[in-house]
């Protein structure tokens, strides 16, 4: 286990992109490239100051293609990596996000979300980079998303996406928004509850032995870090166990198999979610992020109102957390997906039950879904 | 004499199950590729602290053959990796091999930058003045009336000079060779990677397959005569005017300055937000860990 | 419903400080005292010039949505401010207006205070905002003005501390004879008409 950076326990009134630095400092991120994007760059100046002082690096590359590029080198050479941006730059990334996949680097990745498309809504809040986080870079790729509600979640969840990066060999991307990520909360630092931190396997065998994408039960190779005497060669072509280029259909069927294998075999604890009031509900909210602060506030005026209601927070949007949202959706008479887009997750929603009621909420103005608009649609299911 | 230079090859090479090499018989990569482990070899430098790192193309596929820590990228990115890689762990020796396209073209906004950083870096450029891997369309490099398969008409935009490029951005070492000059180009490379700075080597190289096809030089032999011809030495090219330059080009060191490395400036921030942290009596993020400083 | 969270709103135009006001206000309320709190604020080329505006919300409890639906407190700094971000006020909500720059106000029962005039005549007009502070922080009776003083002196530098803690006691005094409980408040939509607004 690394120790956290804060050794003291403190309160602190942090934006949301601040307690991302805290978190990922706490997780030992000990690297940081990026590109100055509104609204995120707070996460770069915070990194900026603190790196230096705990012996890890900042660099501001010349654009977000670079930022991806040299956070994954760092991570290759056993430096837990990070960078952050919003929607124009997340574009950007998704090359080498890509190339991350393929050669299976932990790093993570903060897109906080701004109106789209283009350069948008540059200060306003948006939820509309959900399936561009999916399925952004192309082709077939299993990939972790994880989204926050608050500042404490910014802290905790950028932790939990440090482990799930370093456990699963896999890019994790953290997705906030311009409401989270502005909001200042106060928070006690580090946390009164122990949160494990997790180091990636690294082989137990000589470098001679040493095959950096071989098969095991967890379907996780370990890996060796750049310079460390496993020499080994990385490449963004299909690959064998080796890591040398490989066309064979055996090789590129089974690597893809592997890929989408380790994170189902990783299921229960990848897919995080919470719940609010639904032990007794009778209809429901799914939603995440910023929206759910709205969906807890709603459905605490709808109970006043002697309504059966409760709500589900994905806190993980990839892989779709199905048996929670299929459990709510058969539980439930009625199930309402409001979101800051034009209705991205509502369709992963249908397609694990297509028989539930199920309704949309959607605001795509720059605007804030707030807690009387959600109530009235509650109220009228 | 032979024999030793065999014994590198052994030892530099994963001639196991790599070989036969993907490139056109003839081509100057493979040239490129001795020079380079000549270079590193003579440098004893231990193979594990080693990393070759490219992007897409012909080029791109060197480091699969060379038993160092390798890694093949994204078209143009190569650079940015090794920055990464550079800045995580700056104890190792780090080179970049790239194409002119993939260098200047598609990664030339990383390759100035990376420049201007002075980051303790290798860059091998190899210019062939042509994307082979793709079948022959022009590159920043193709001169102005040669042909391409994307400028079967004669090429109408004006080519960039590598080296000069680097000189401008601010690289502290910068050499041109050819396939050719081969012992002039081993000790280019050696000379590059012993630079403490971001250190250019632009490469003339053929590509006869392609570019030579489609402009009068499909041989590579005659290619090698065309190069023996066409370079003058740096010390030469100065007495020369520039009509006497027309067509050539220099070989040889074109800049060695010294200025502080990348790596070196950021440990200087390190020990001042040290300091800083330490003044103010700030417990959050004050614990100035030298882990990795040591090695610097 | 048991009114636990209380909801406030600082405006005016950039440049006045209207958000460090908040964010110290929150500082105040959540590190030095016990409240859950949410800090938001505009964001964007308001910051540089133009109307400013920055929203707190404390509660005993967490906080759930972190804006403001229903104005327990509104400050502002100026009349375009002031004109801008007045909606959302609670009809039994406290209004406080910097007179300098305010001439009218939405509503009879505010209180109208010369923050700006104060500040210069401590010298500096830039601390008219912790003149502001101290008054609303007194005047809202929501937590210790020793907590508003230990979250003003941490966020100011060494030099300008006797200044910021004279600005923010001279706000205090200004509204030590003001009685909040017998301003007259507007009456809502409910006590006139029987609607609920």
């Amino acid at each position: 286990m690394t120790k956290p950076v804060t050794d003291t326990e403190q309160k602190y009134l942090l934006q949301g992109n601040e307690a991302i630095v805290e978190g990922a400092l706490a997780a030992g991120c000990r690297f940081y490239a990026g590109y100055p994007i509104t609204p995120s760059s707070e996460i770069a100046e915070l990194m900026s100051v603190k790196l230096p002082t705990v012996g890890g690096t900042f660099i501001q590359m010349e654009d977000e293609i670079a930022s991806m590029g040299a956070i994954v080198g760092a991570s290759l050479a056993g430096v837990k990596s990070l960078t952050a941006t919003s929607g124009p730059g997340f574009s950007l990334m998704q090359e080498n996000l890509g190339y991350a996949s393929m050669t299976e680097v932990p790093i993570v990745v903060v897109n906080v979300m701004r109106g789209g498309p283009s350069t948008g809504l540059p200060t306003s809040p948006a939820q509309a980079d959900v399936m561009q986080a999916r399925w952004g870079t192309h082709g077939d790729h299993a990939i972790i998303v994880l989204a926050v509600s608050s500042v404490a979640d910014s802290y905790e969840i950028t932790i939990q996406a440090f482990n799930l990066a370093e456990k699963y060999r896999t890019p994790v991307i953290l997705l906030s928004d311009e409401i989270v990520g502005h909001t200042r909360e106060a928070i006690t630092l580090p946390p009164n509850k122990d949160i494990p931190i997790f180091n990636r396997i690294k082989p137990s065998v000589p470098p001679e032995w040493y095959l950096p994408y071989e098969d095991n039960s967890r379907g996780v190779p370990p890996m060796a870090d750049i310079g460390s005497g496993y020499r080994h060669h990385v490449t963004g072509l299909m690959h064998d166990a080796k890591g040398f280029p490989n066309f064979s259909p055996e090789v590129a069927g089974g690597f893809l198999k592997r890929q989408y294998r380790k994170l189902a075999n990783g299921a229960d604890e990848i897919q995080m979610t919470k719940q609010f009031m639904m032990d007794d509900a009778e209809i429901a909210i799914i939603t995440y992020g910023a929206v759910s602060r709205s969906a807890i506030r709603a459905v605490r005026m709808a109970r006043e109102q002697g309504i059966k209601a409760g709500f589900l927070q994905l806190v993980t949007l990839w892989p779709f957390p199905k048996k929670a949202v299929d459990a709510v959706c058969r539980k439930c008479r009625a199930v309402l997906v409001p979101e800051m887009n034009m209705g991205q997750m509502v369709r992963e929603v249908r397609a694990v039950n297509q028989t539930a009621t199920l309704k949309q909420l959607n605001r795509f103005d720059g605007k804030f879904i707030t807690p009387q608009i959600l109530f009235r649609k509650l109220m009228s299911l | 004499m032979v024999e030793q230079a065999s014994k590198v090859r052994h030892d530099f090479l994963r001639h196991d199950m790599n070989f036969p090499h993907v490139w056109c018989p003839g081509c100057g990569l493979g040239i490129v590729l001795g020079s380079l482990i000549r270079a590193t070899a003579s440098l004893n430098i231990p193979q594990d602290e080693l990393v070759l790192a490219s992007g897409i193309g012909c080029t791109g596929r060197m480091p699969a053959y060379v038993d160092f820590n390798t890694l093949h990228t994204t078209h143009g990115r190569a650079l940015t990796f090794s920055t990464g890689i550079k800045l995580a762990n700056p104890s190792l020796t780090v080179m970049t091999v790239m194409g002119d396209g993939d260098a200047t073209a598609i990664g030339g906004n990383h390759f100035i930058h990376a420049a201007r950083r002075n980051l303790n870096i290798t860059a091998i450029i190899v210019n062939n003045m042509i994307y082979g891997m793709t079948g022959g369309q022009y590159s920043p490099t193709t001169p102005y009336g040669a042909k391409a398969s994307t400028a079967q008409y004669g090429h109408i935009e004006h080519s960039f000079s590598i080296a000069e490029l680097a000189i401008t951005a601010g690289a502290s070492y910068v050499a041109r060779g050819t396939v050719h000059h081969v012992p002039q180009l081993d000790a280019l490379i050696k000379g590059g990677i012993q630079k403490r700075g971001f250190a250019v080597i632009e490469i003339m190289s053929n590509c006869h397959t392609y570019y030579g096809r489609q402009n009068g030089l499909g041989d590579p032999v005659a290619y090698q005569k065309h190069f023996k011809d066409h370079a003058v030495t740096v010390n030469k090219a100065e007495k020369m005017s520039p009509e006497e330059m027309d067509g050539k080009f220099s070989i040889g060191v074109l800049a060695d300055i010294d200025k502080p490395a990348y790596v070196d400036e950021y440990q200087h921030i390190r020990d001042m937000a040290c300091k800083k942290t330490t003044e103010q009596g700030e417990t959050k993020g004050g614990e100035c860990a030298k882990e990795r400083l040591d090695e610097m | 419903m048991k009114k636990e969270r209380y909801e406030m709103r600082f405006c005016g135009s950039g440049g006045q400080g209207v958000i460090t006001a908040a964010v110290i206000f929150a500082e105040a309320a959540g590190v030095y005292g016990d409240y859950y709190v949410c800090q938001t604020q505009s964001y964007g080329p308001q910051s540089r010039g133009g109307t400013s505006m920055a929203e707190v919300v404390i509660s005993p409890h967490e906080i759930d949505y972190p804006k403001v639906v229903n104005m327990d407190c509104l400050l502002a700094m100026n009349q375009t401010a002031l004109d801008s971000f007045f909606s959302d006020f609670s009809p039994k909500g406290l209004l406080v207006v910097d007179s300098t720059f305010v001439g009218q106000t939405p509503t009879s029962s505010s209180i109208s205070l010369p923050f700006t005039e104060v500040a210069r005549e401590l010298g500096k007009e830039i601390v008219a905002n912790i003149v502001a502070l101290g008054a609303v922080g007194q005047l809202c009776g929501k937590l210790p003005i020793a907590d508003l003083e230990k979250a003003v002196l941490a966020r100011v530098p060494e030099k300008f501390r006797d200044l910021n803690r004279e600005a923010l006691f001279a706000g205090v005094d200004l509204v030590k004879d003001v009685n909040v409980e017998g301003l007259n408040h507007t009456p809502s939509l409910d006590d006139i008409y029987g609607l609920s607004d």
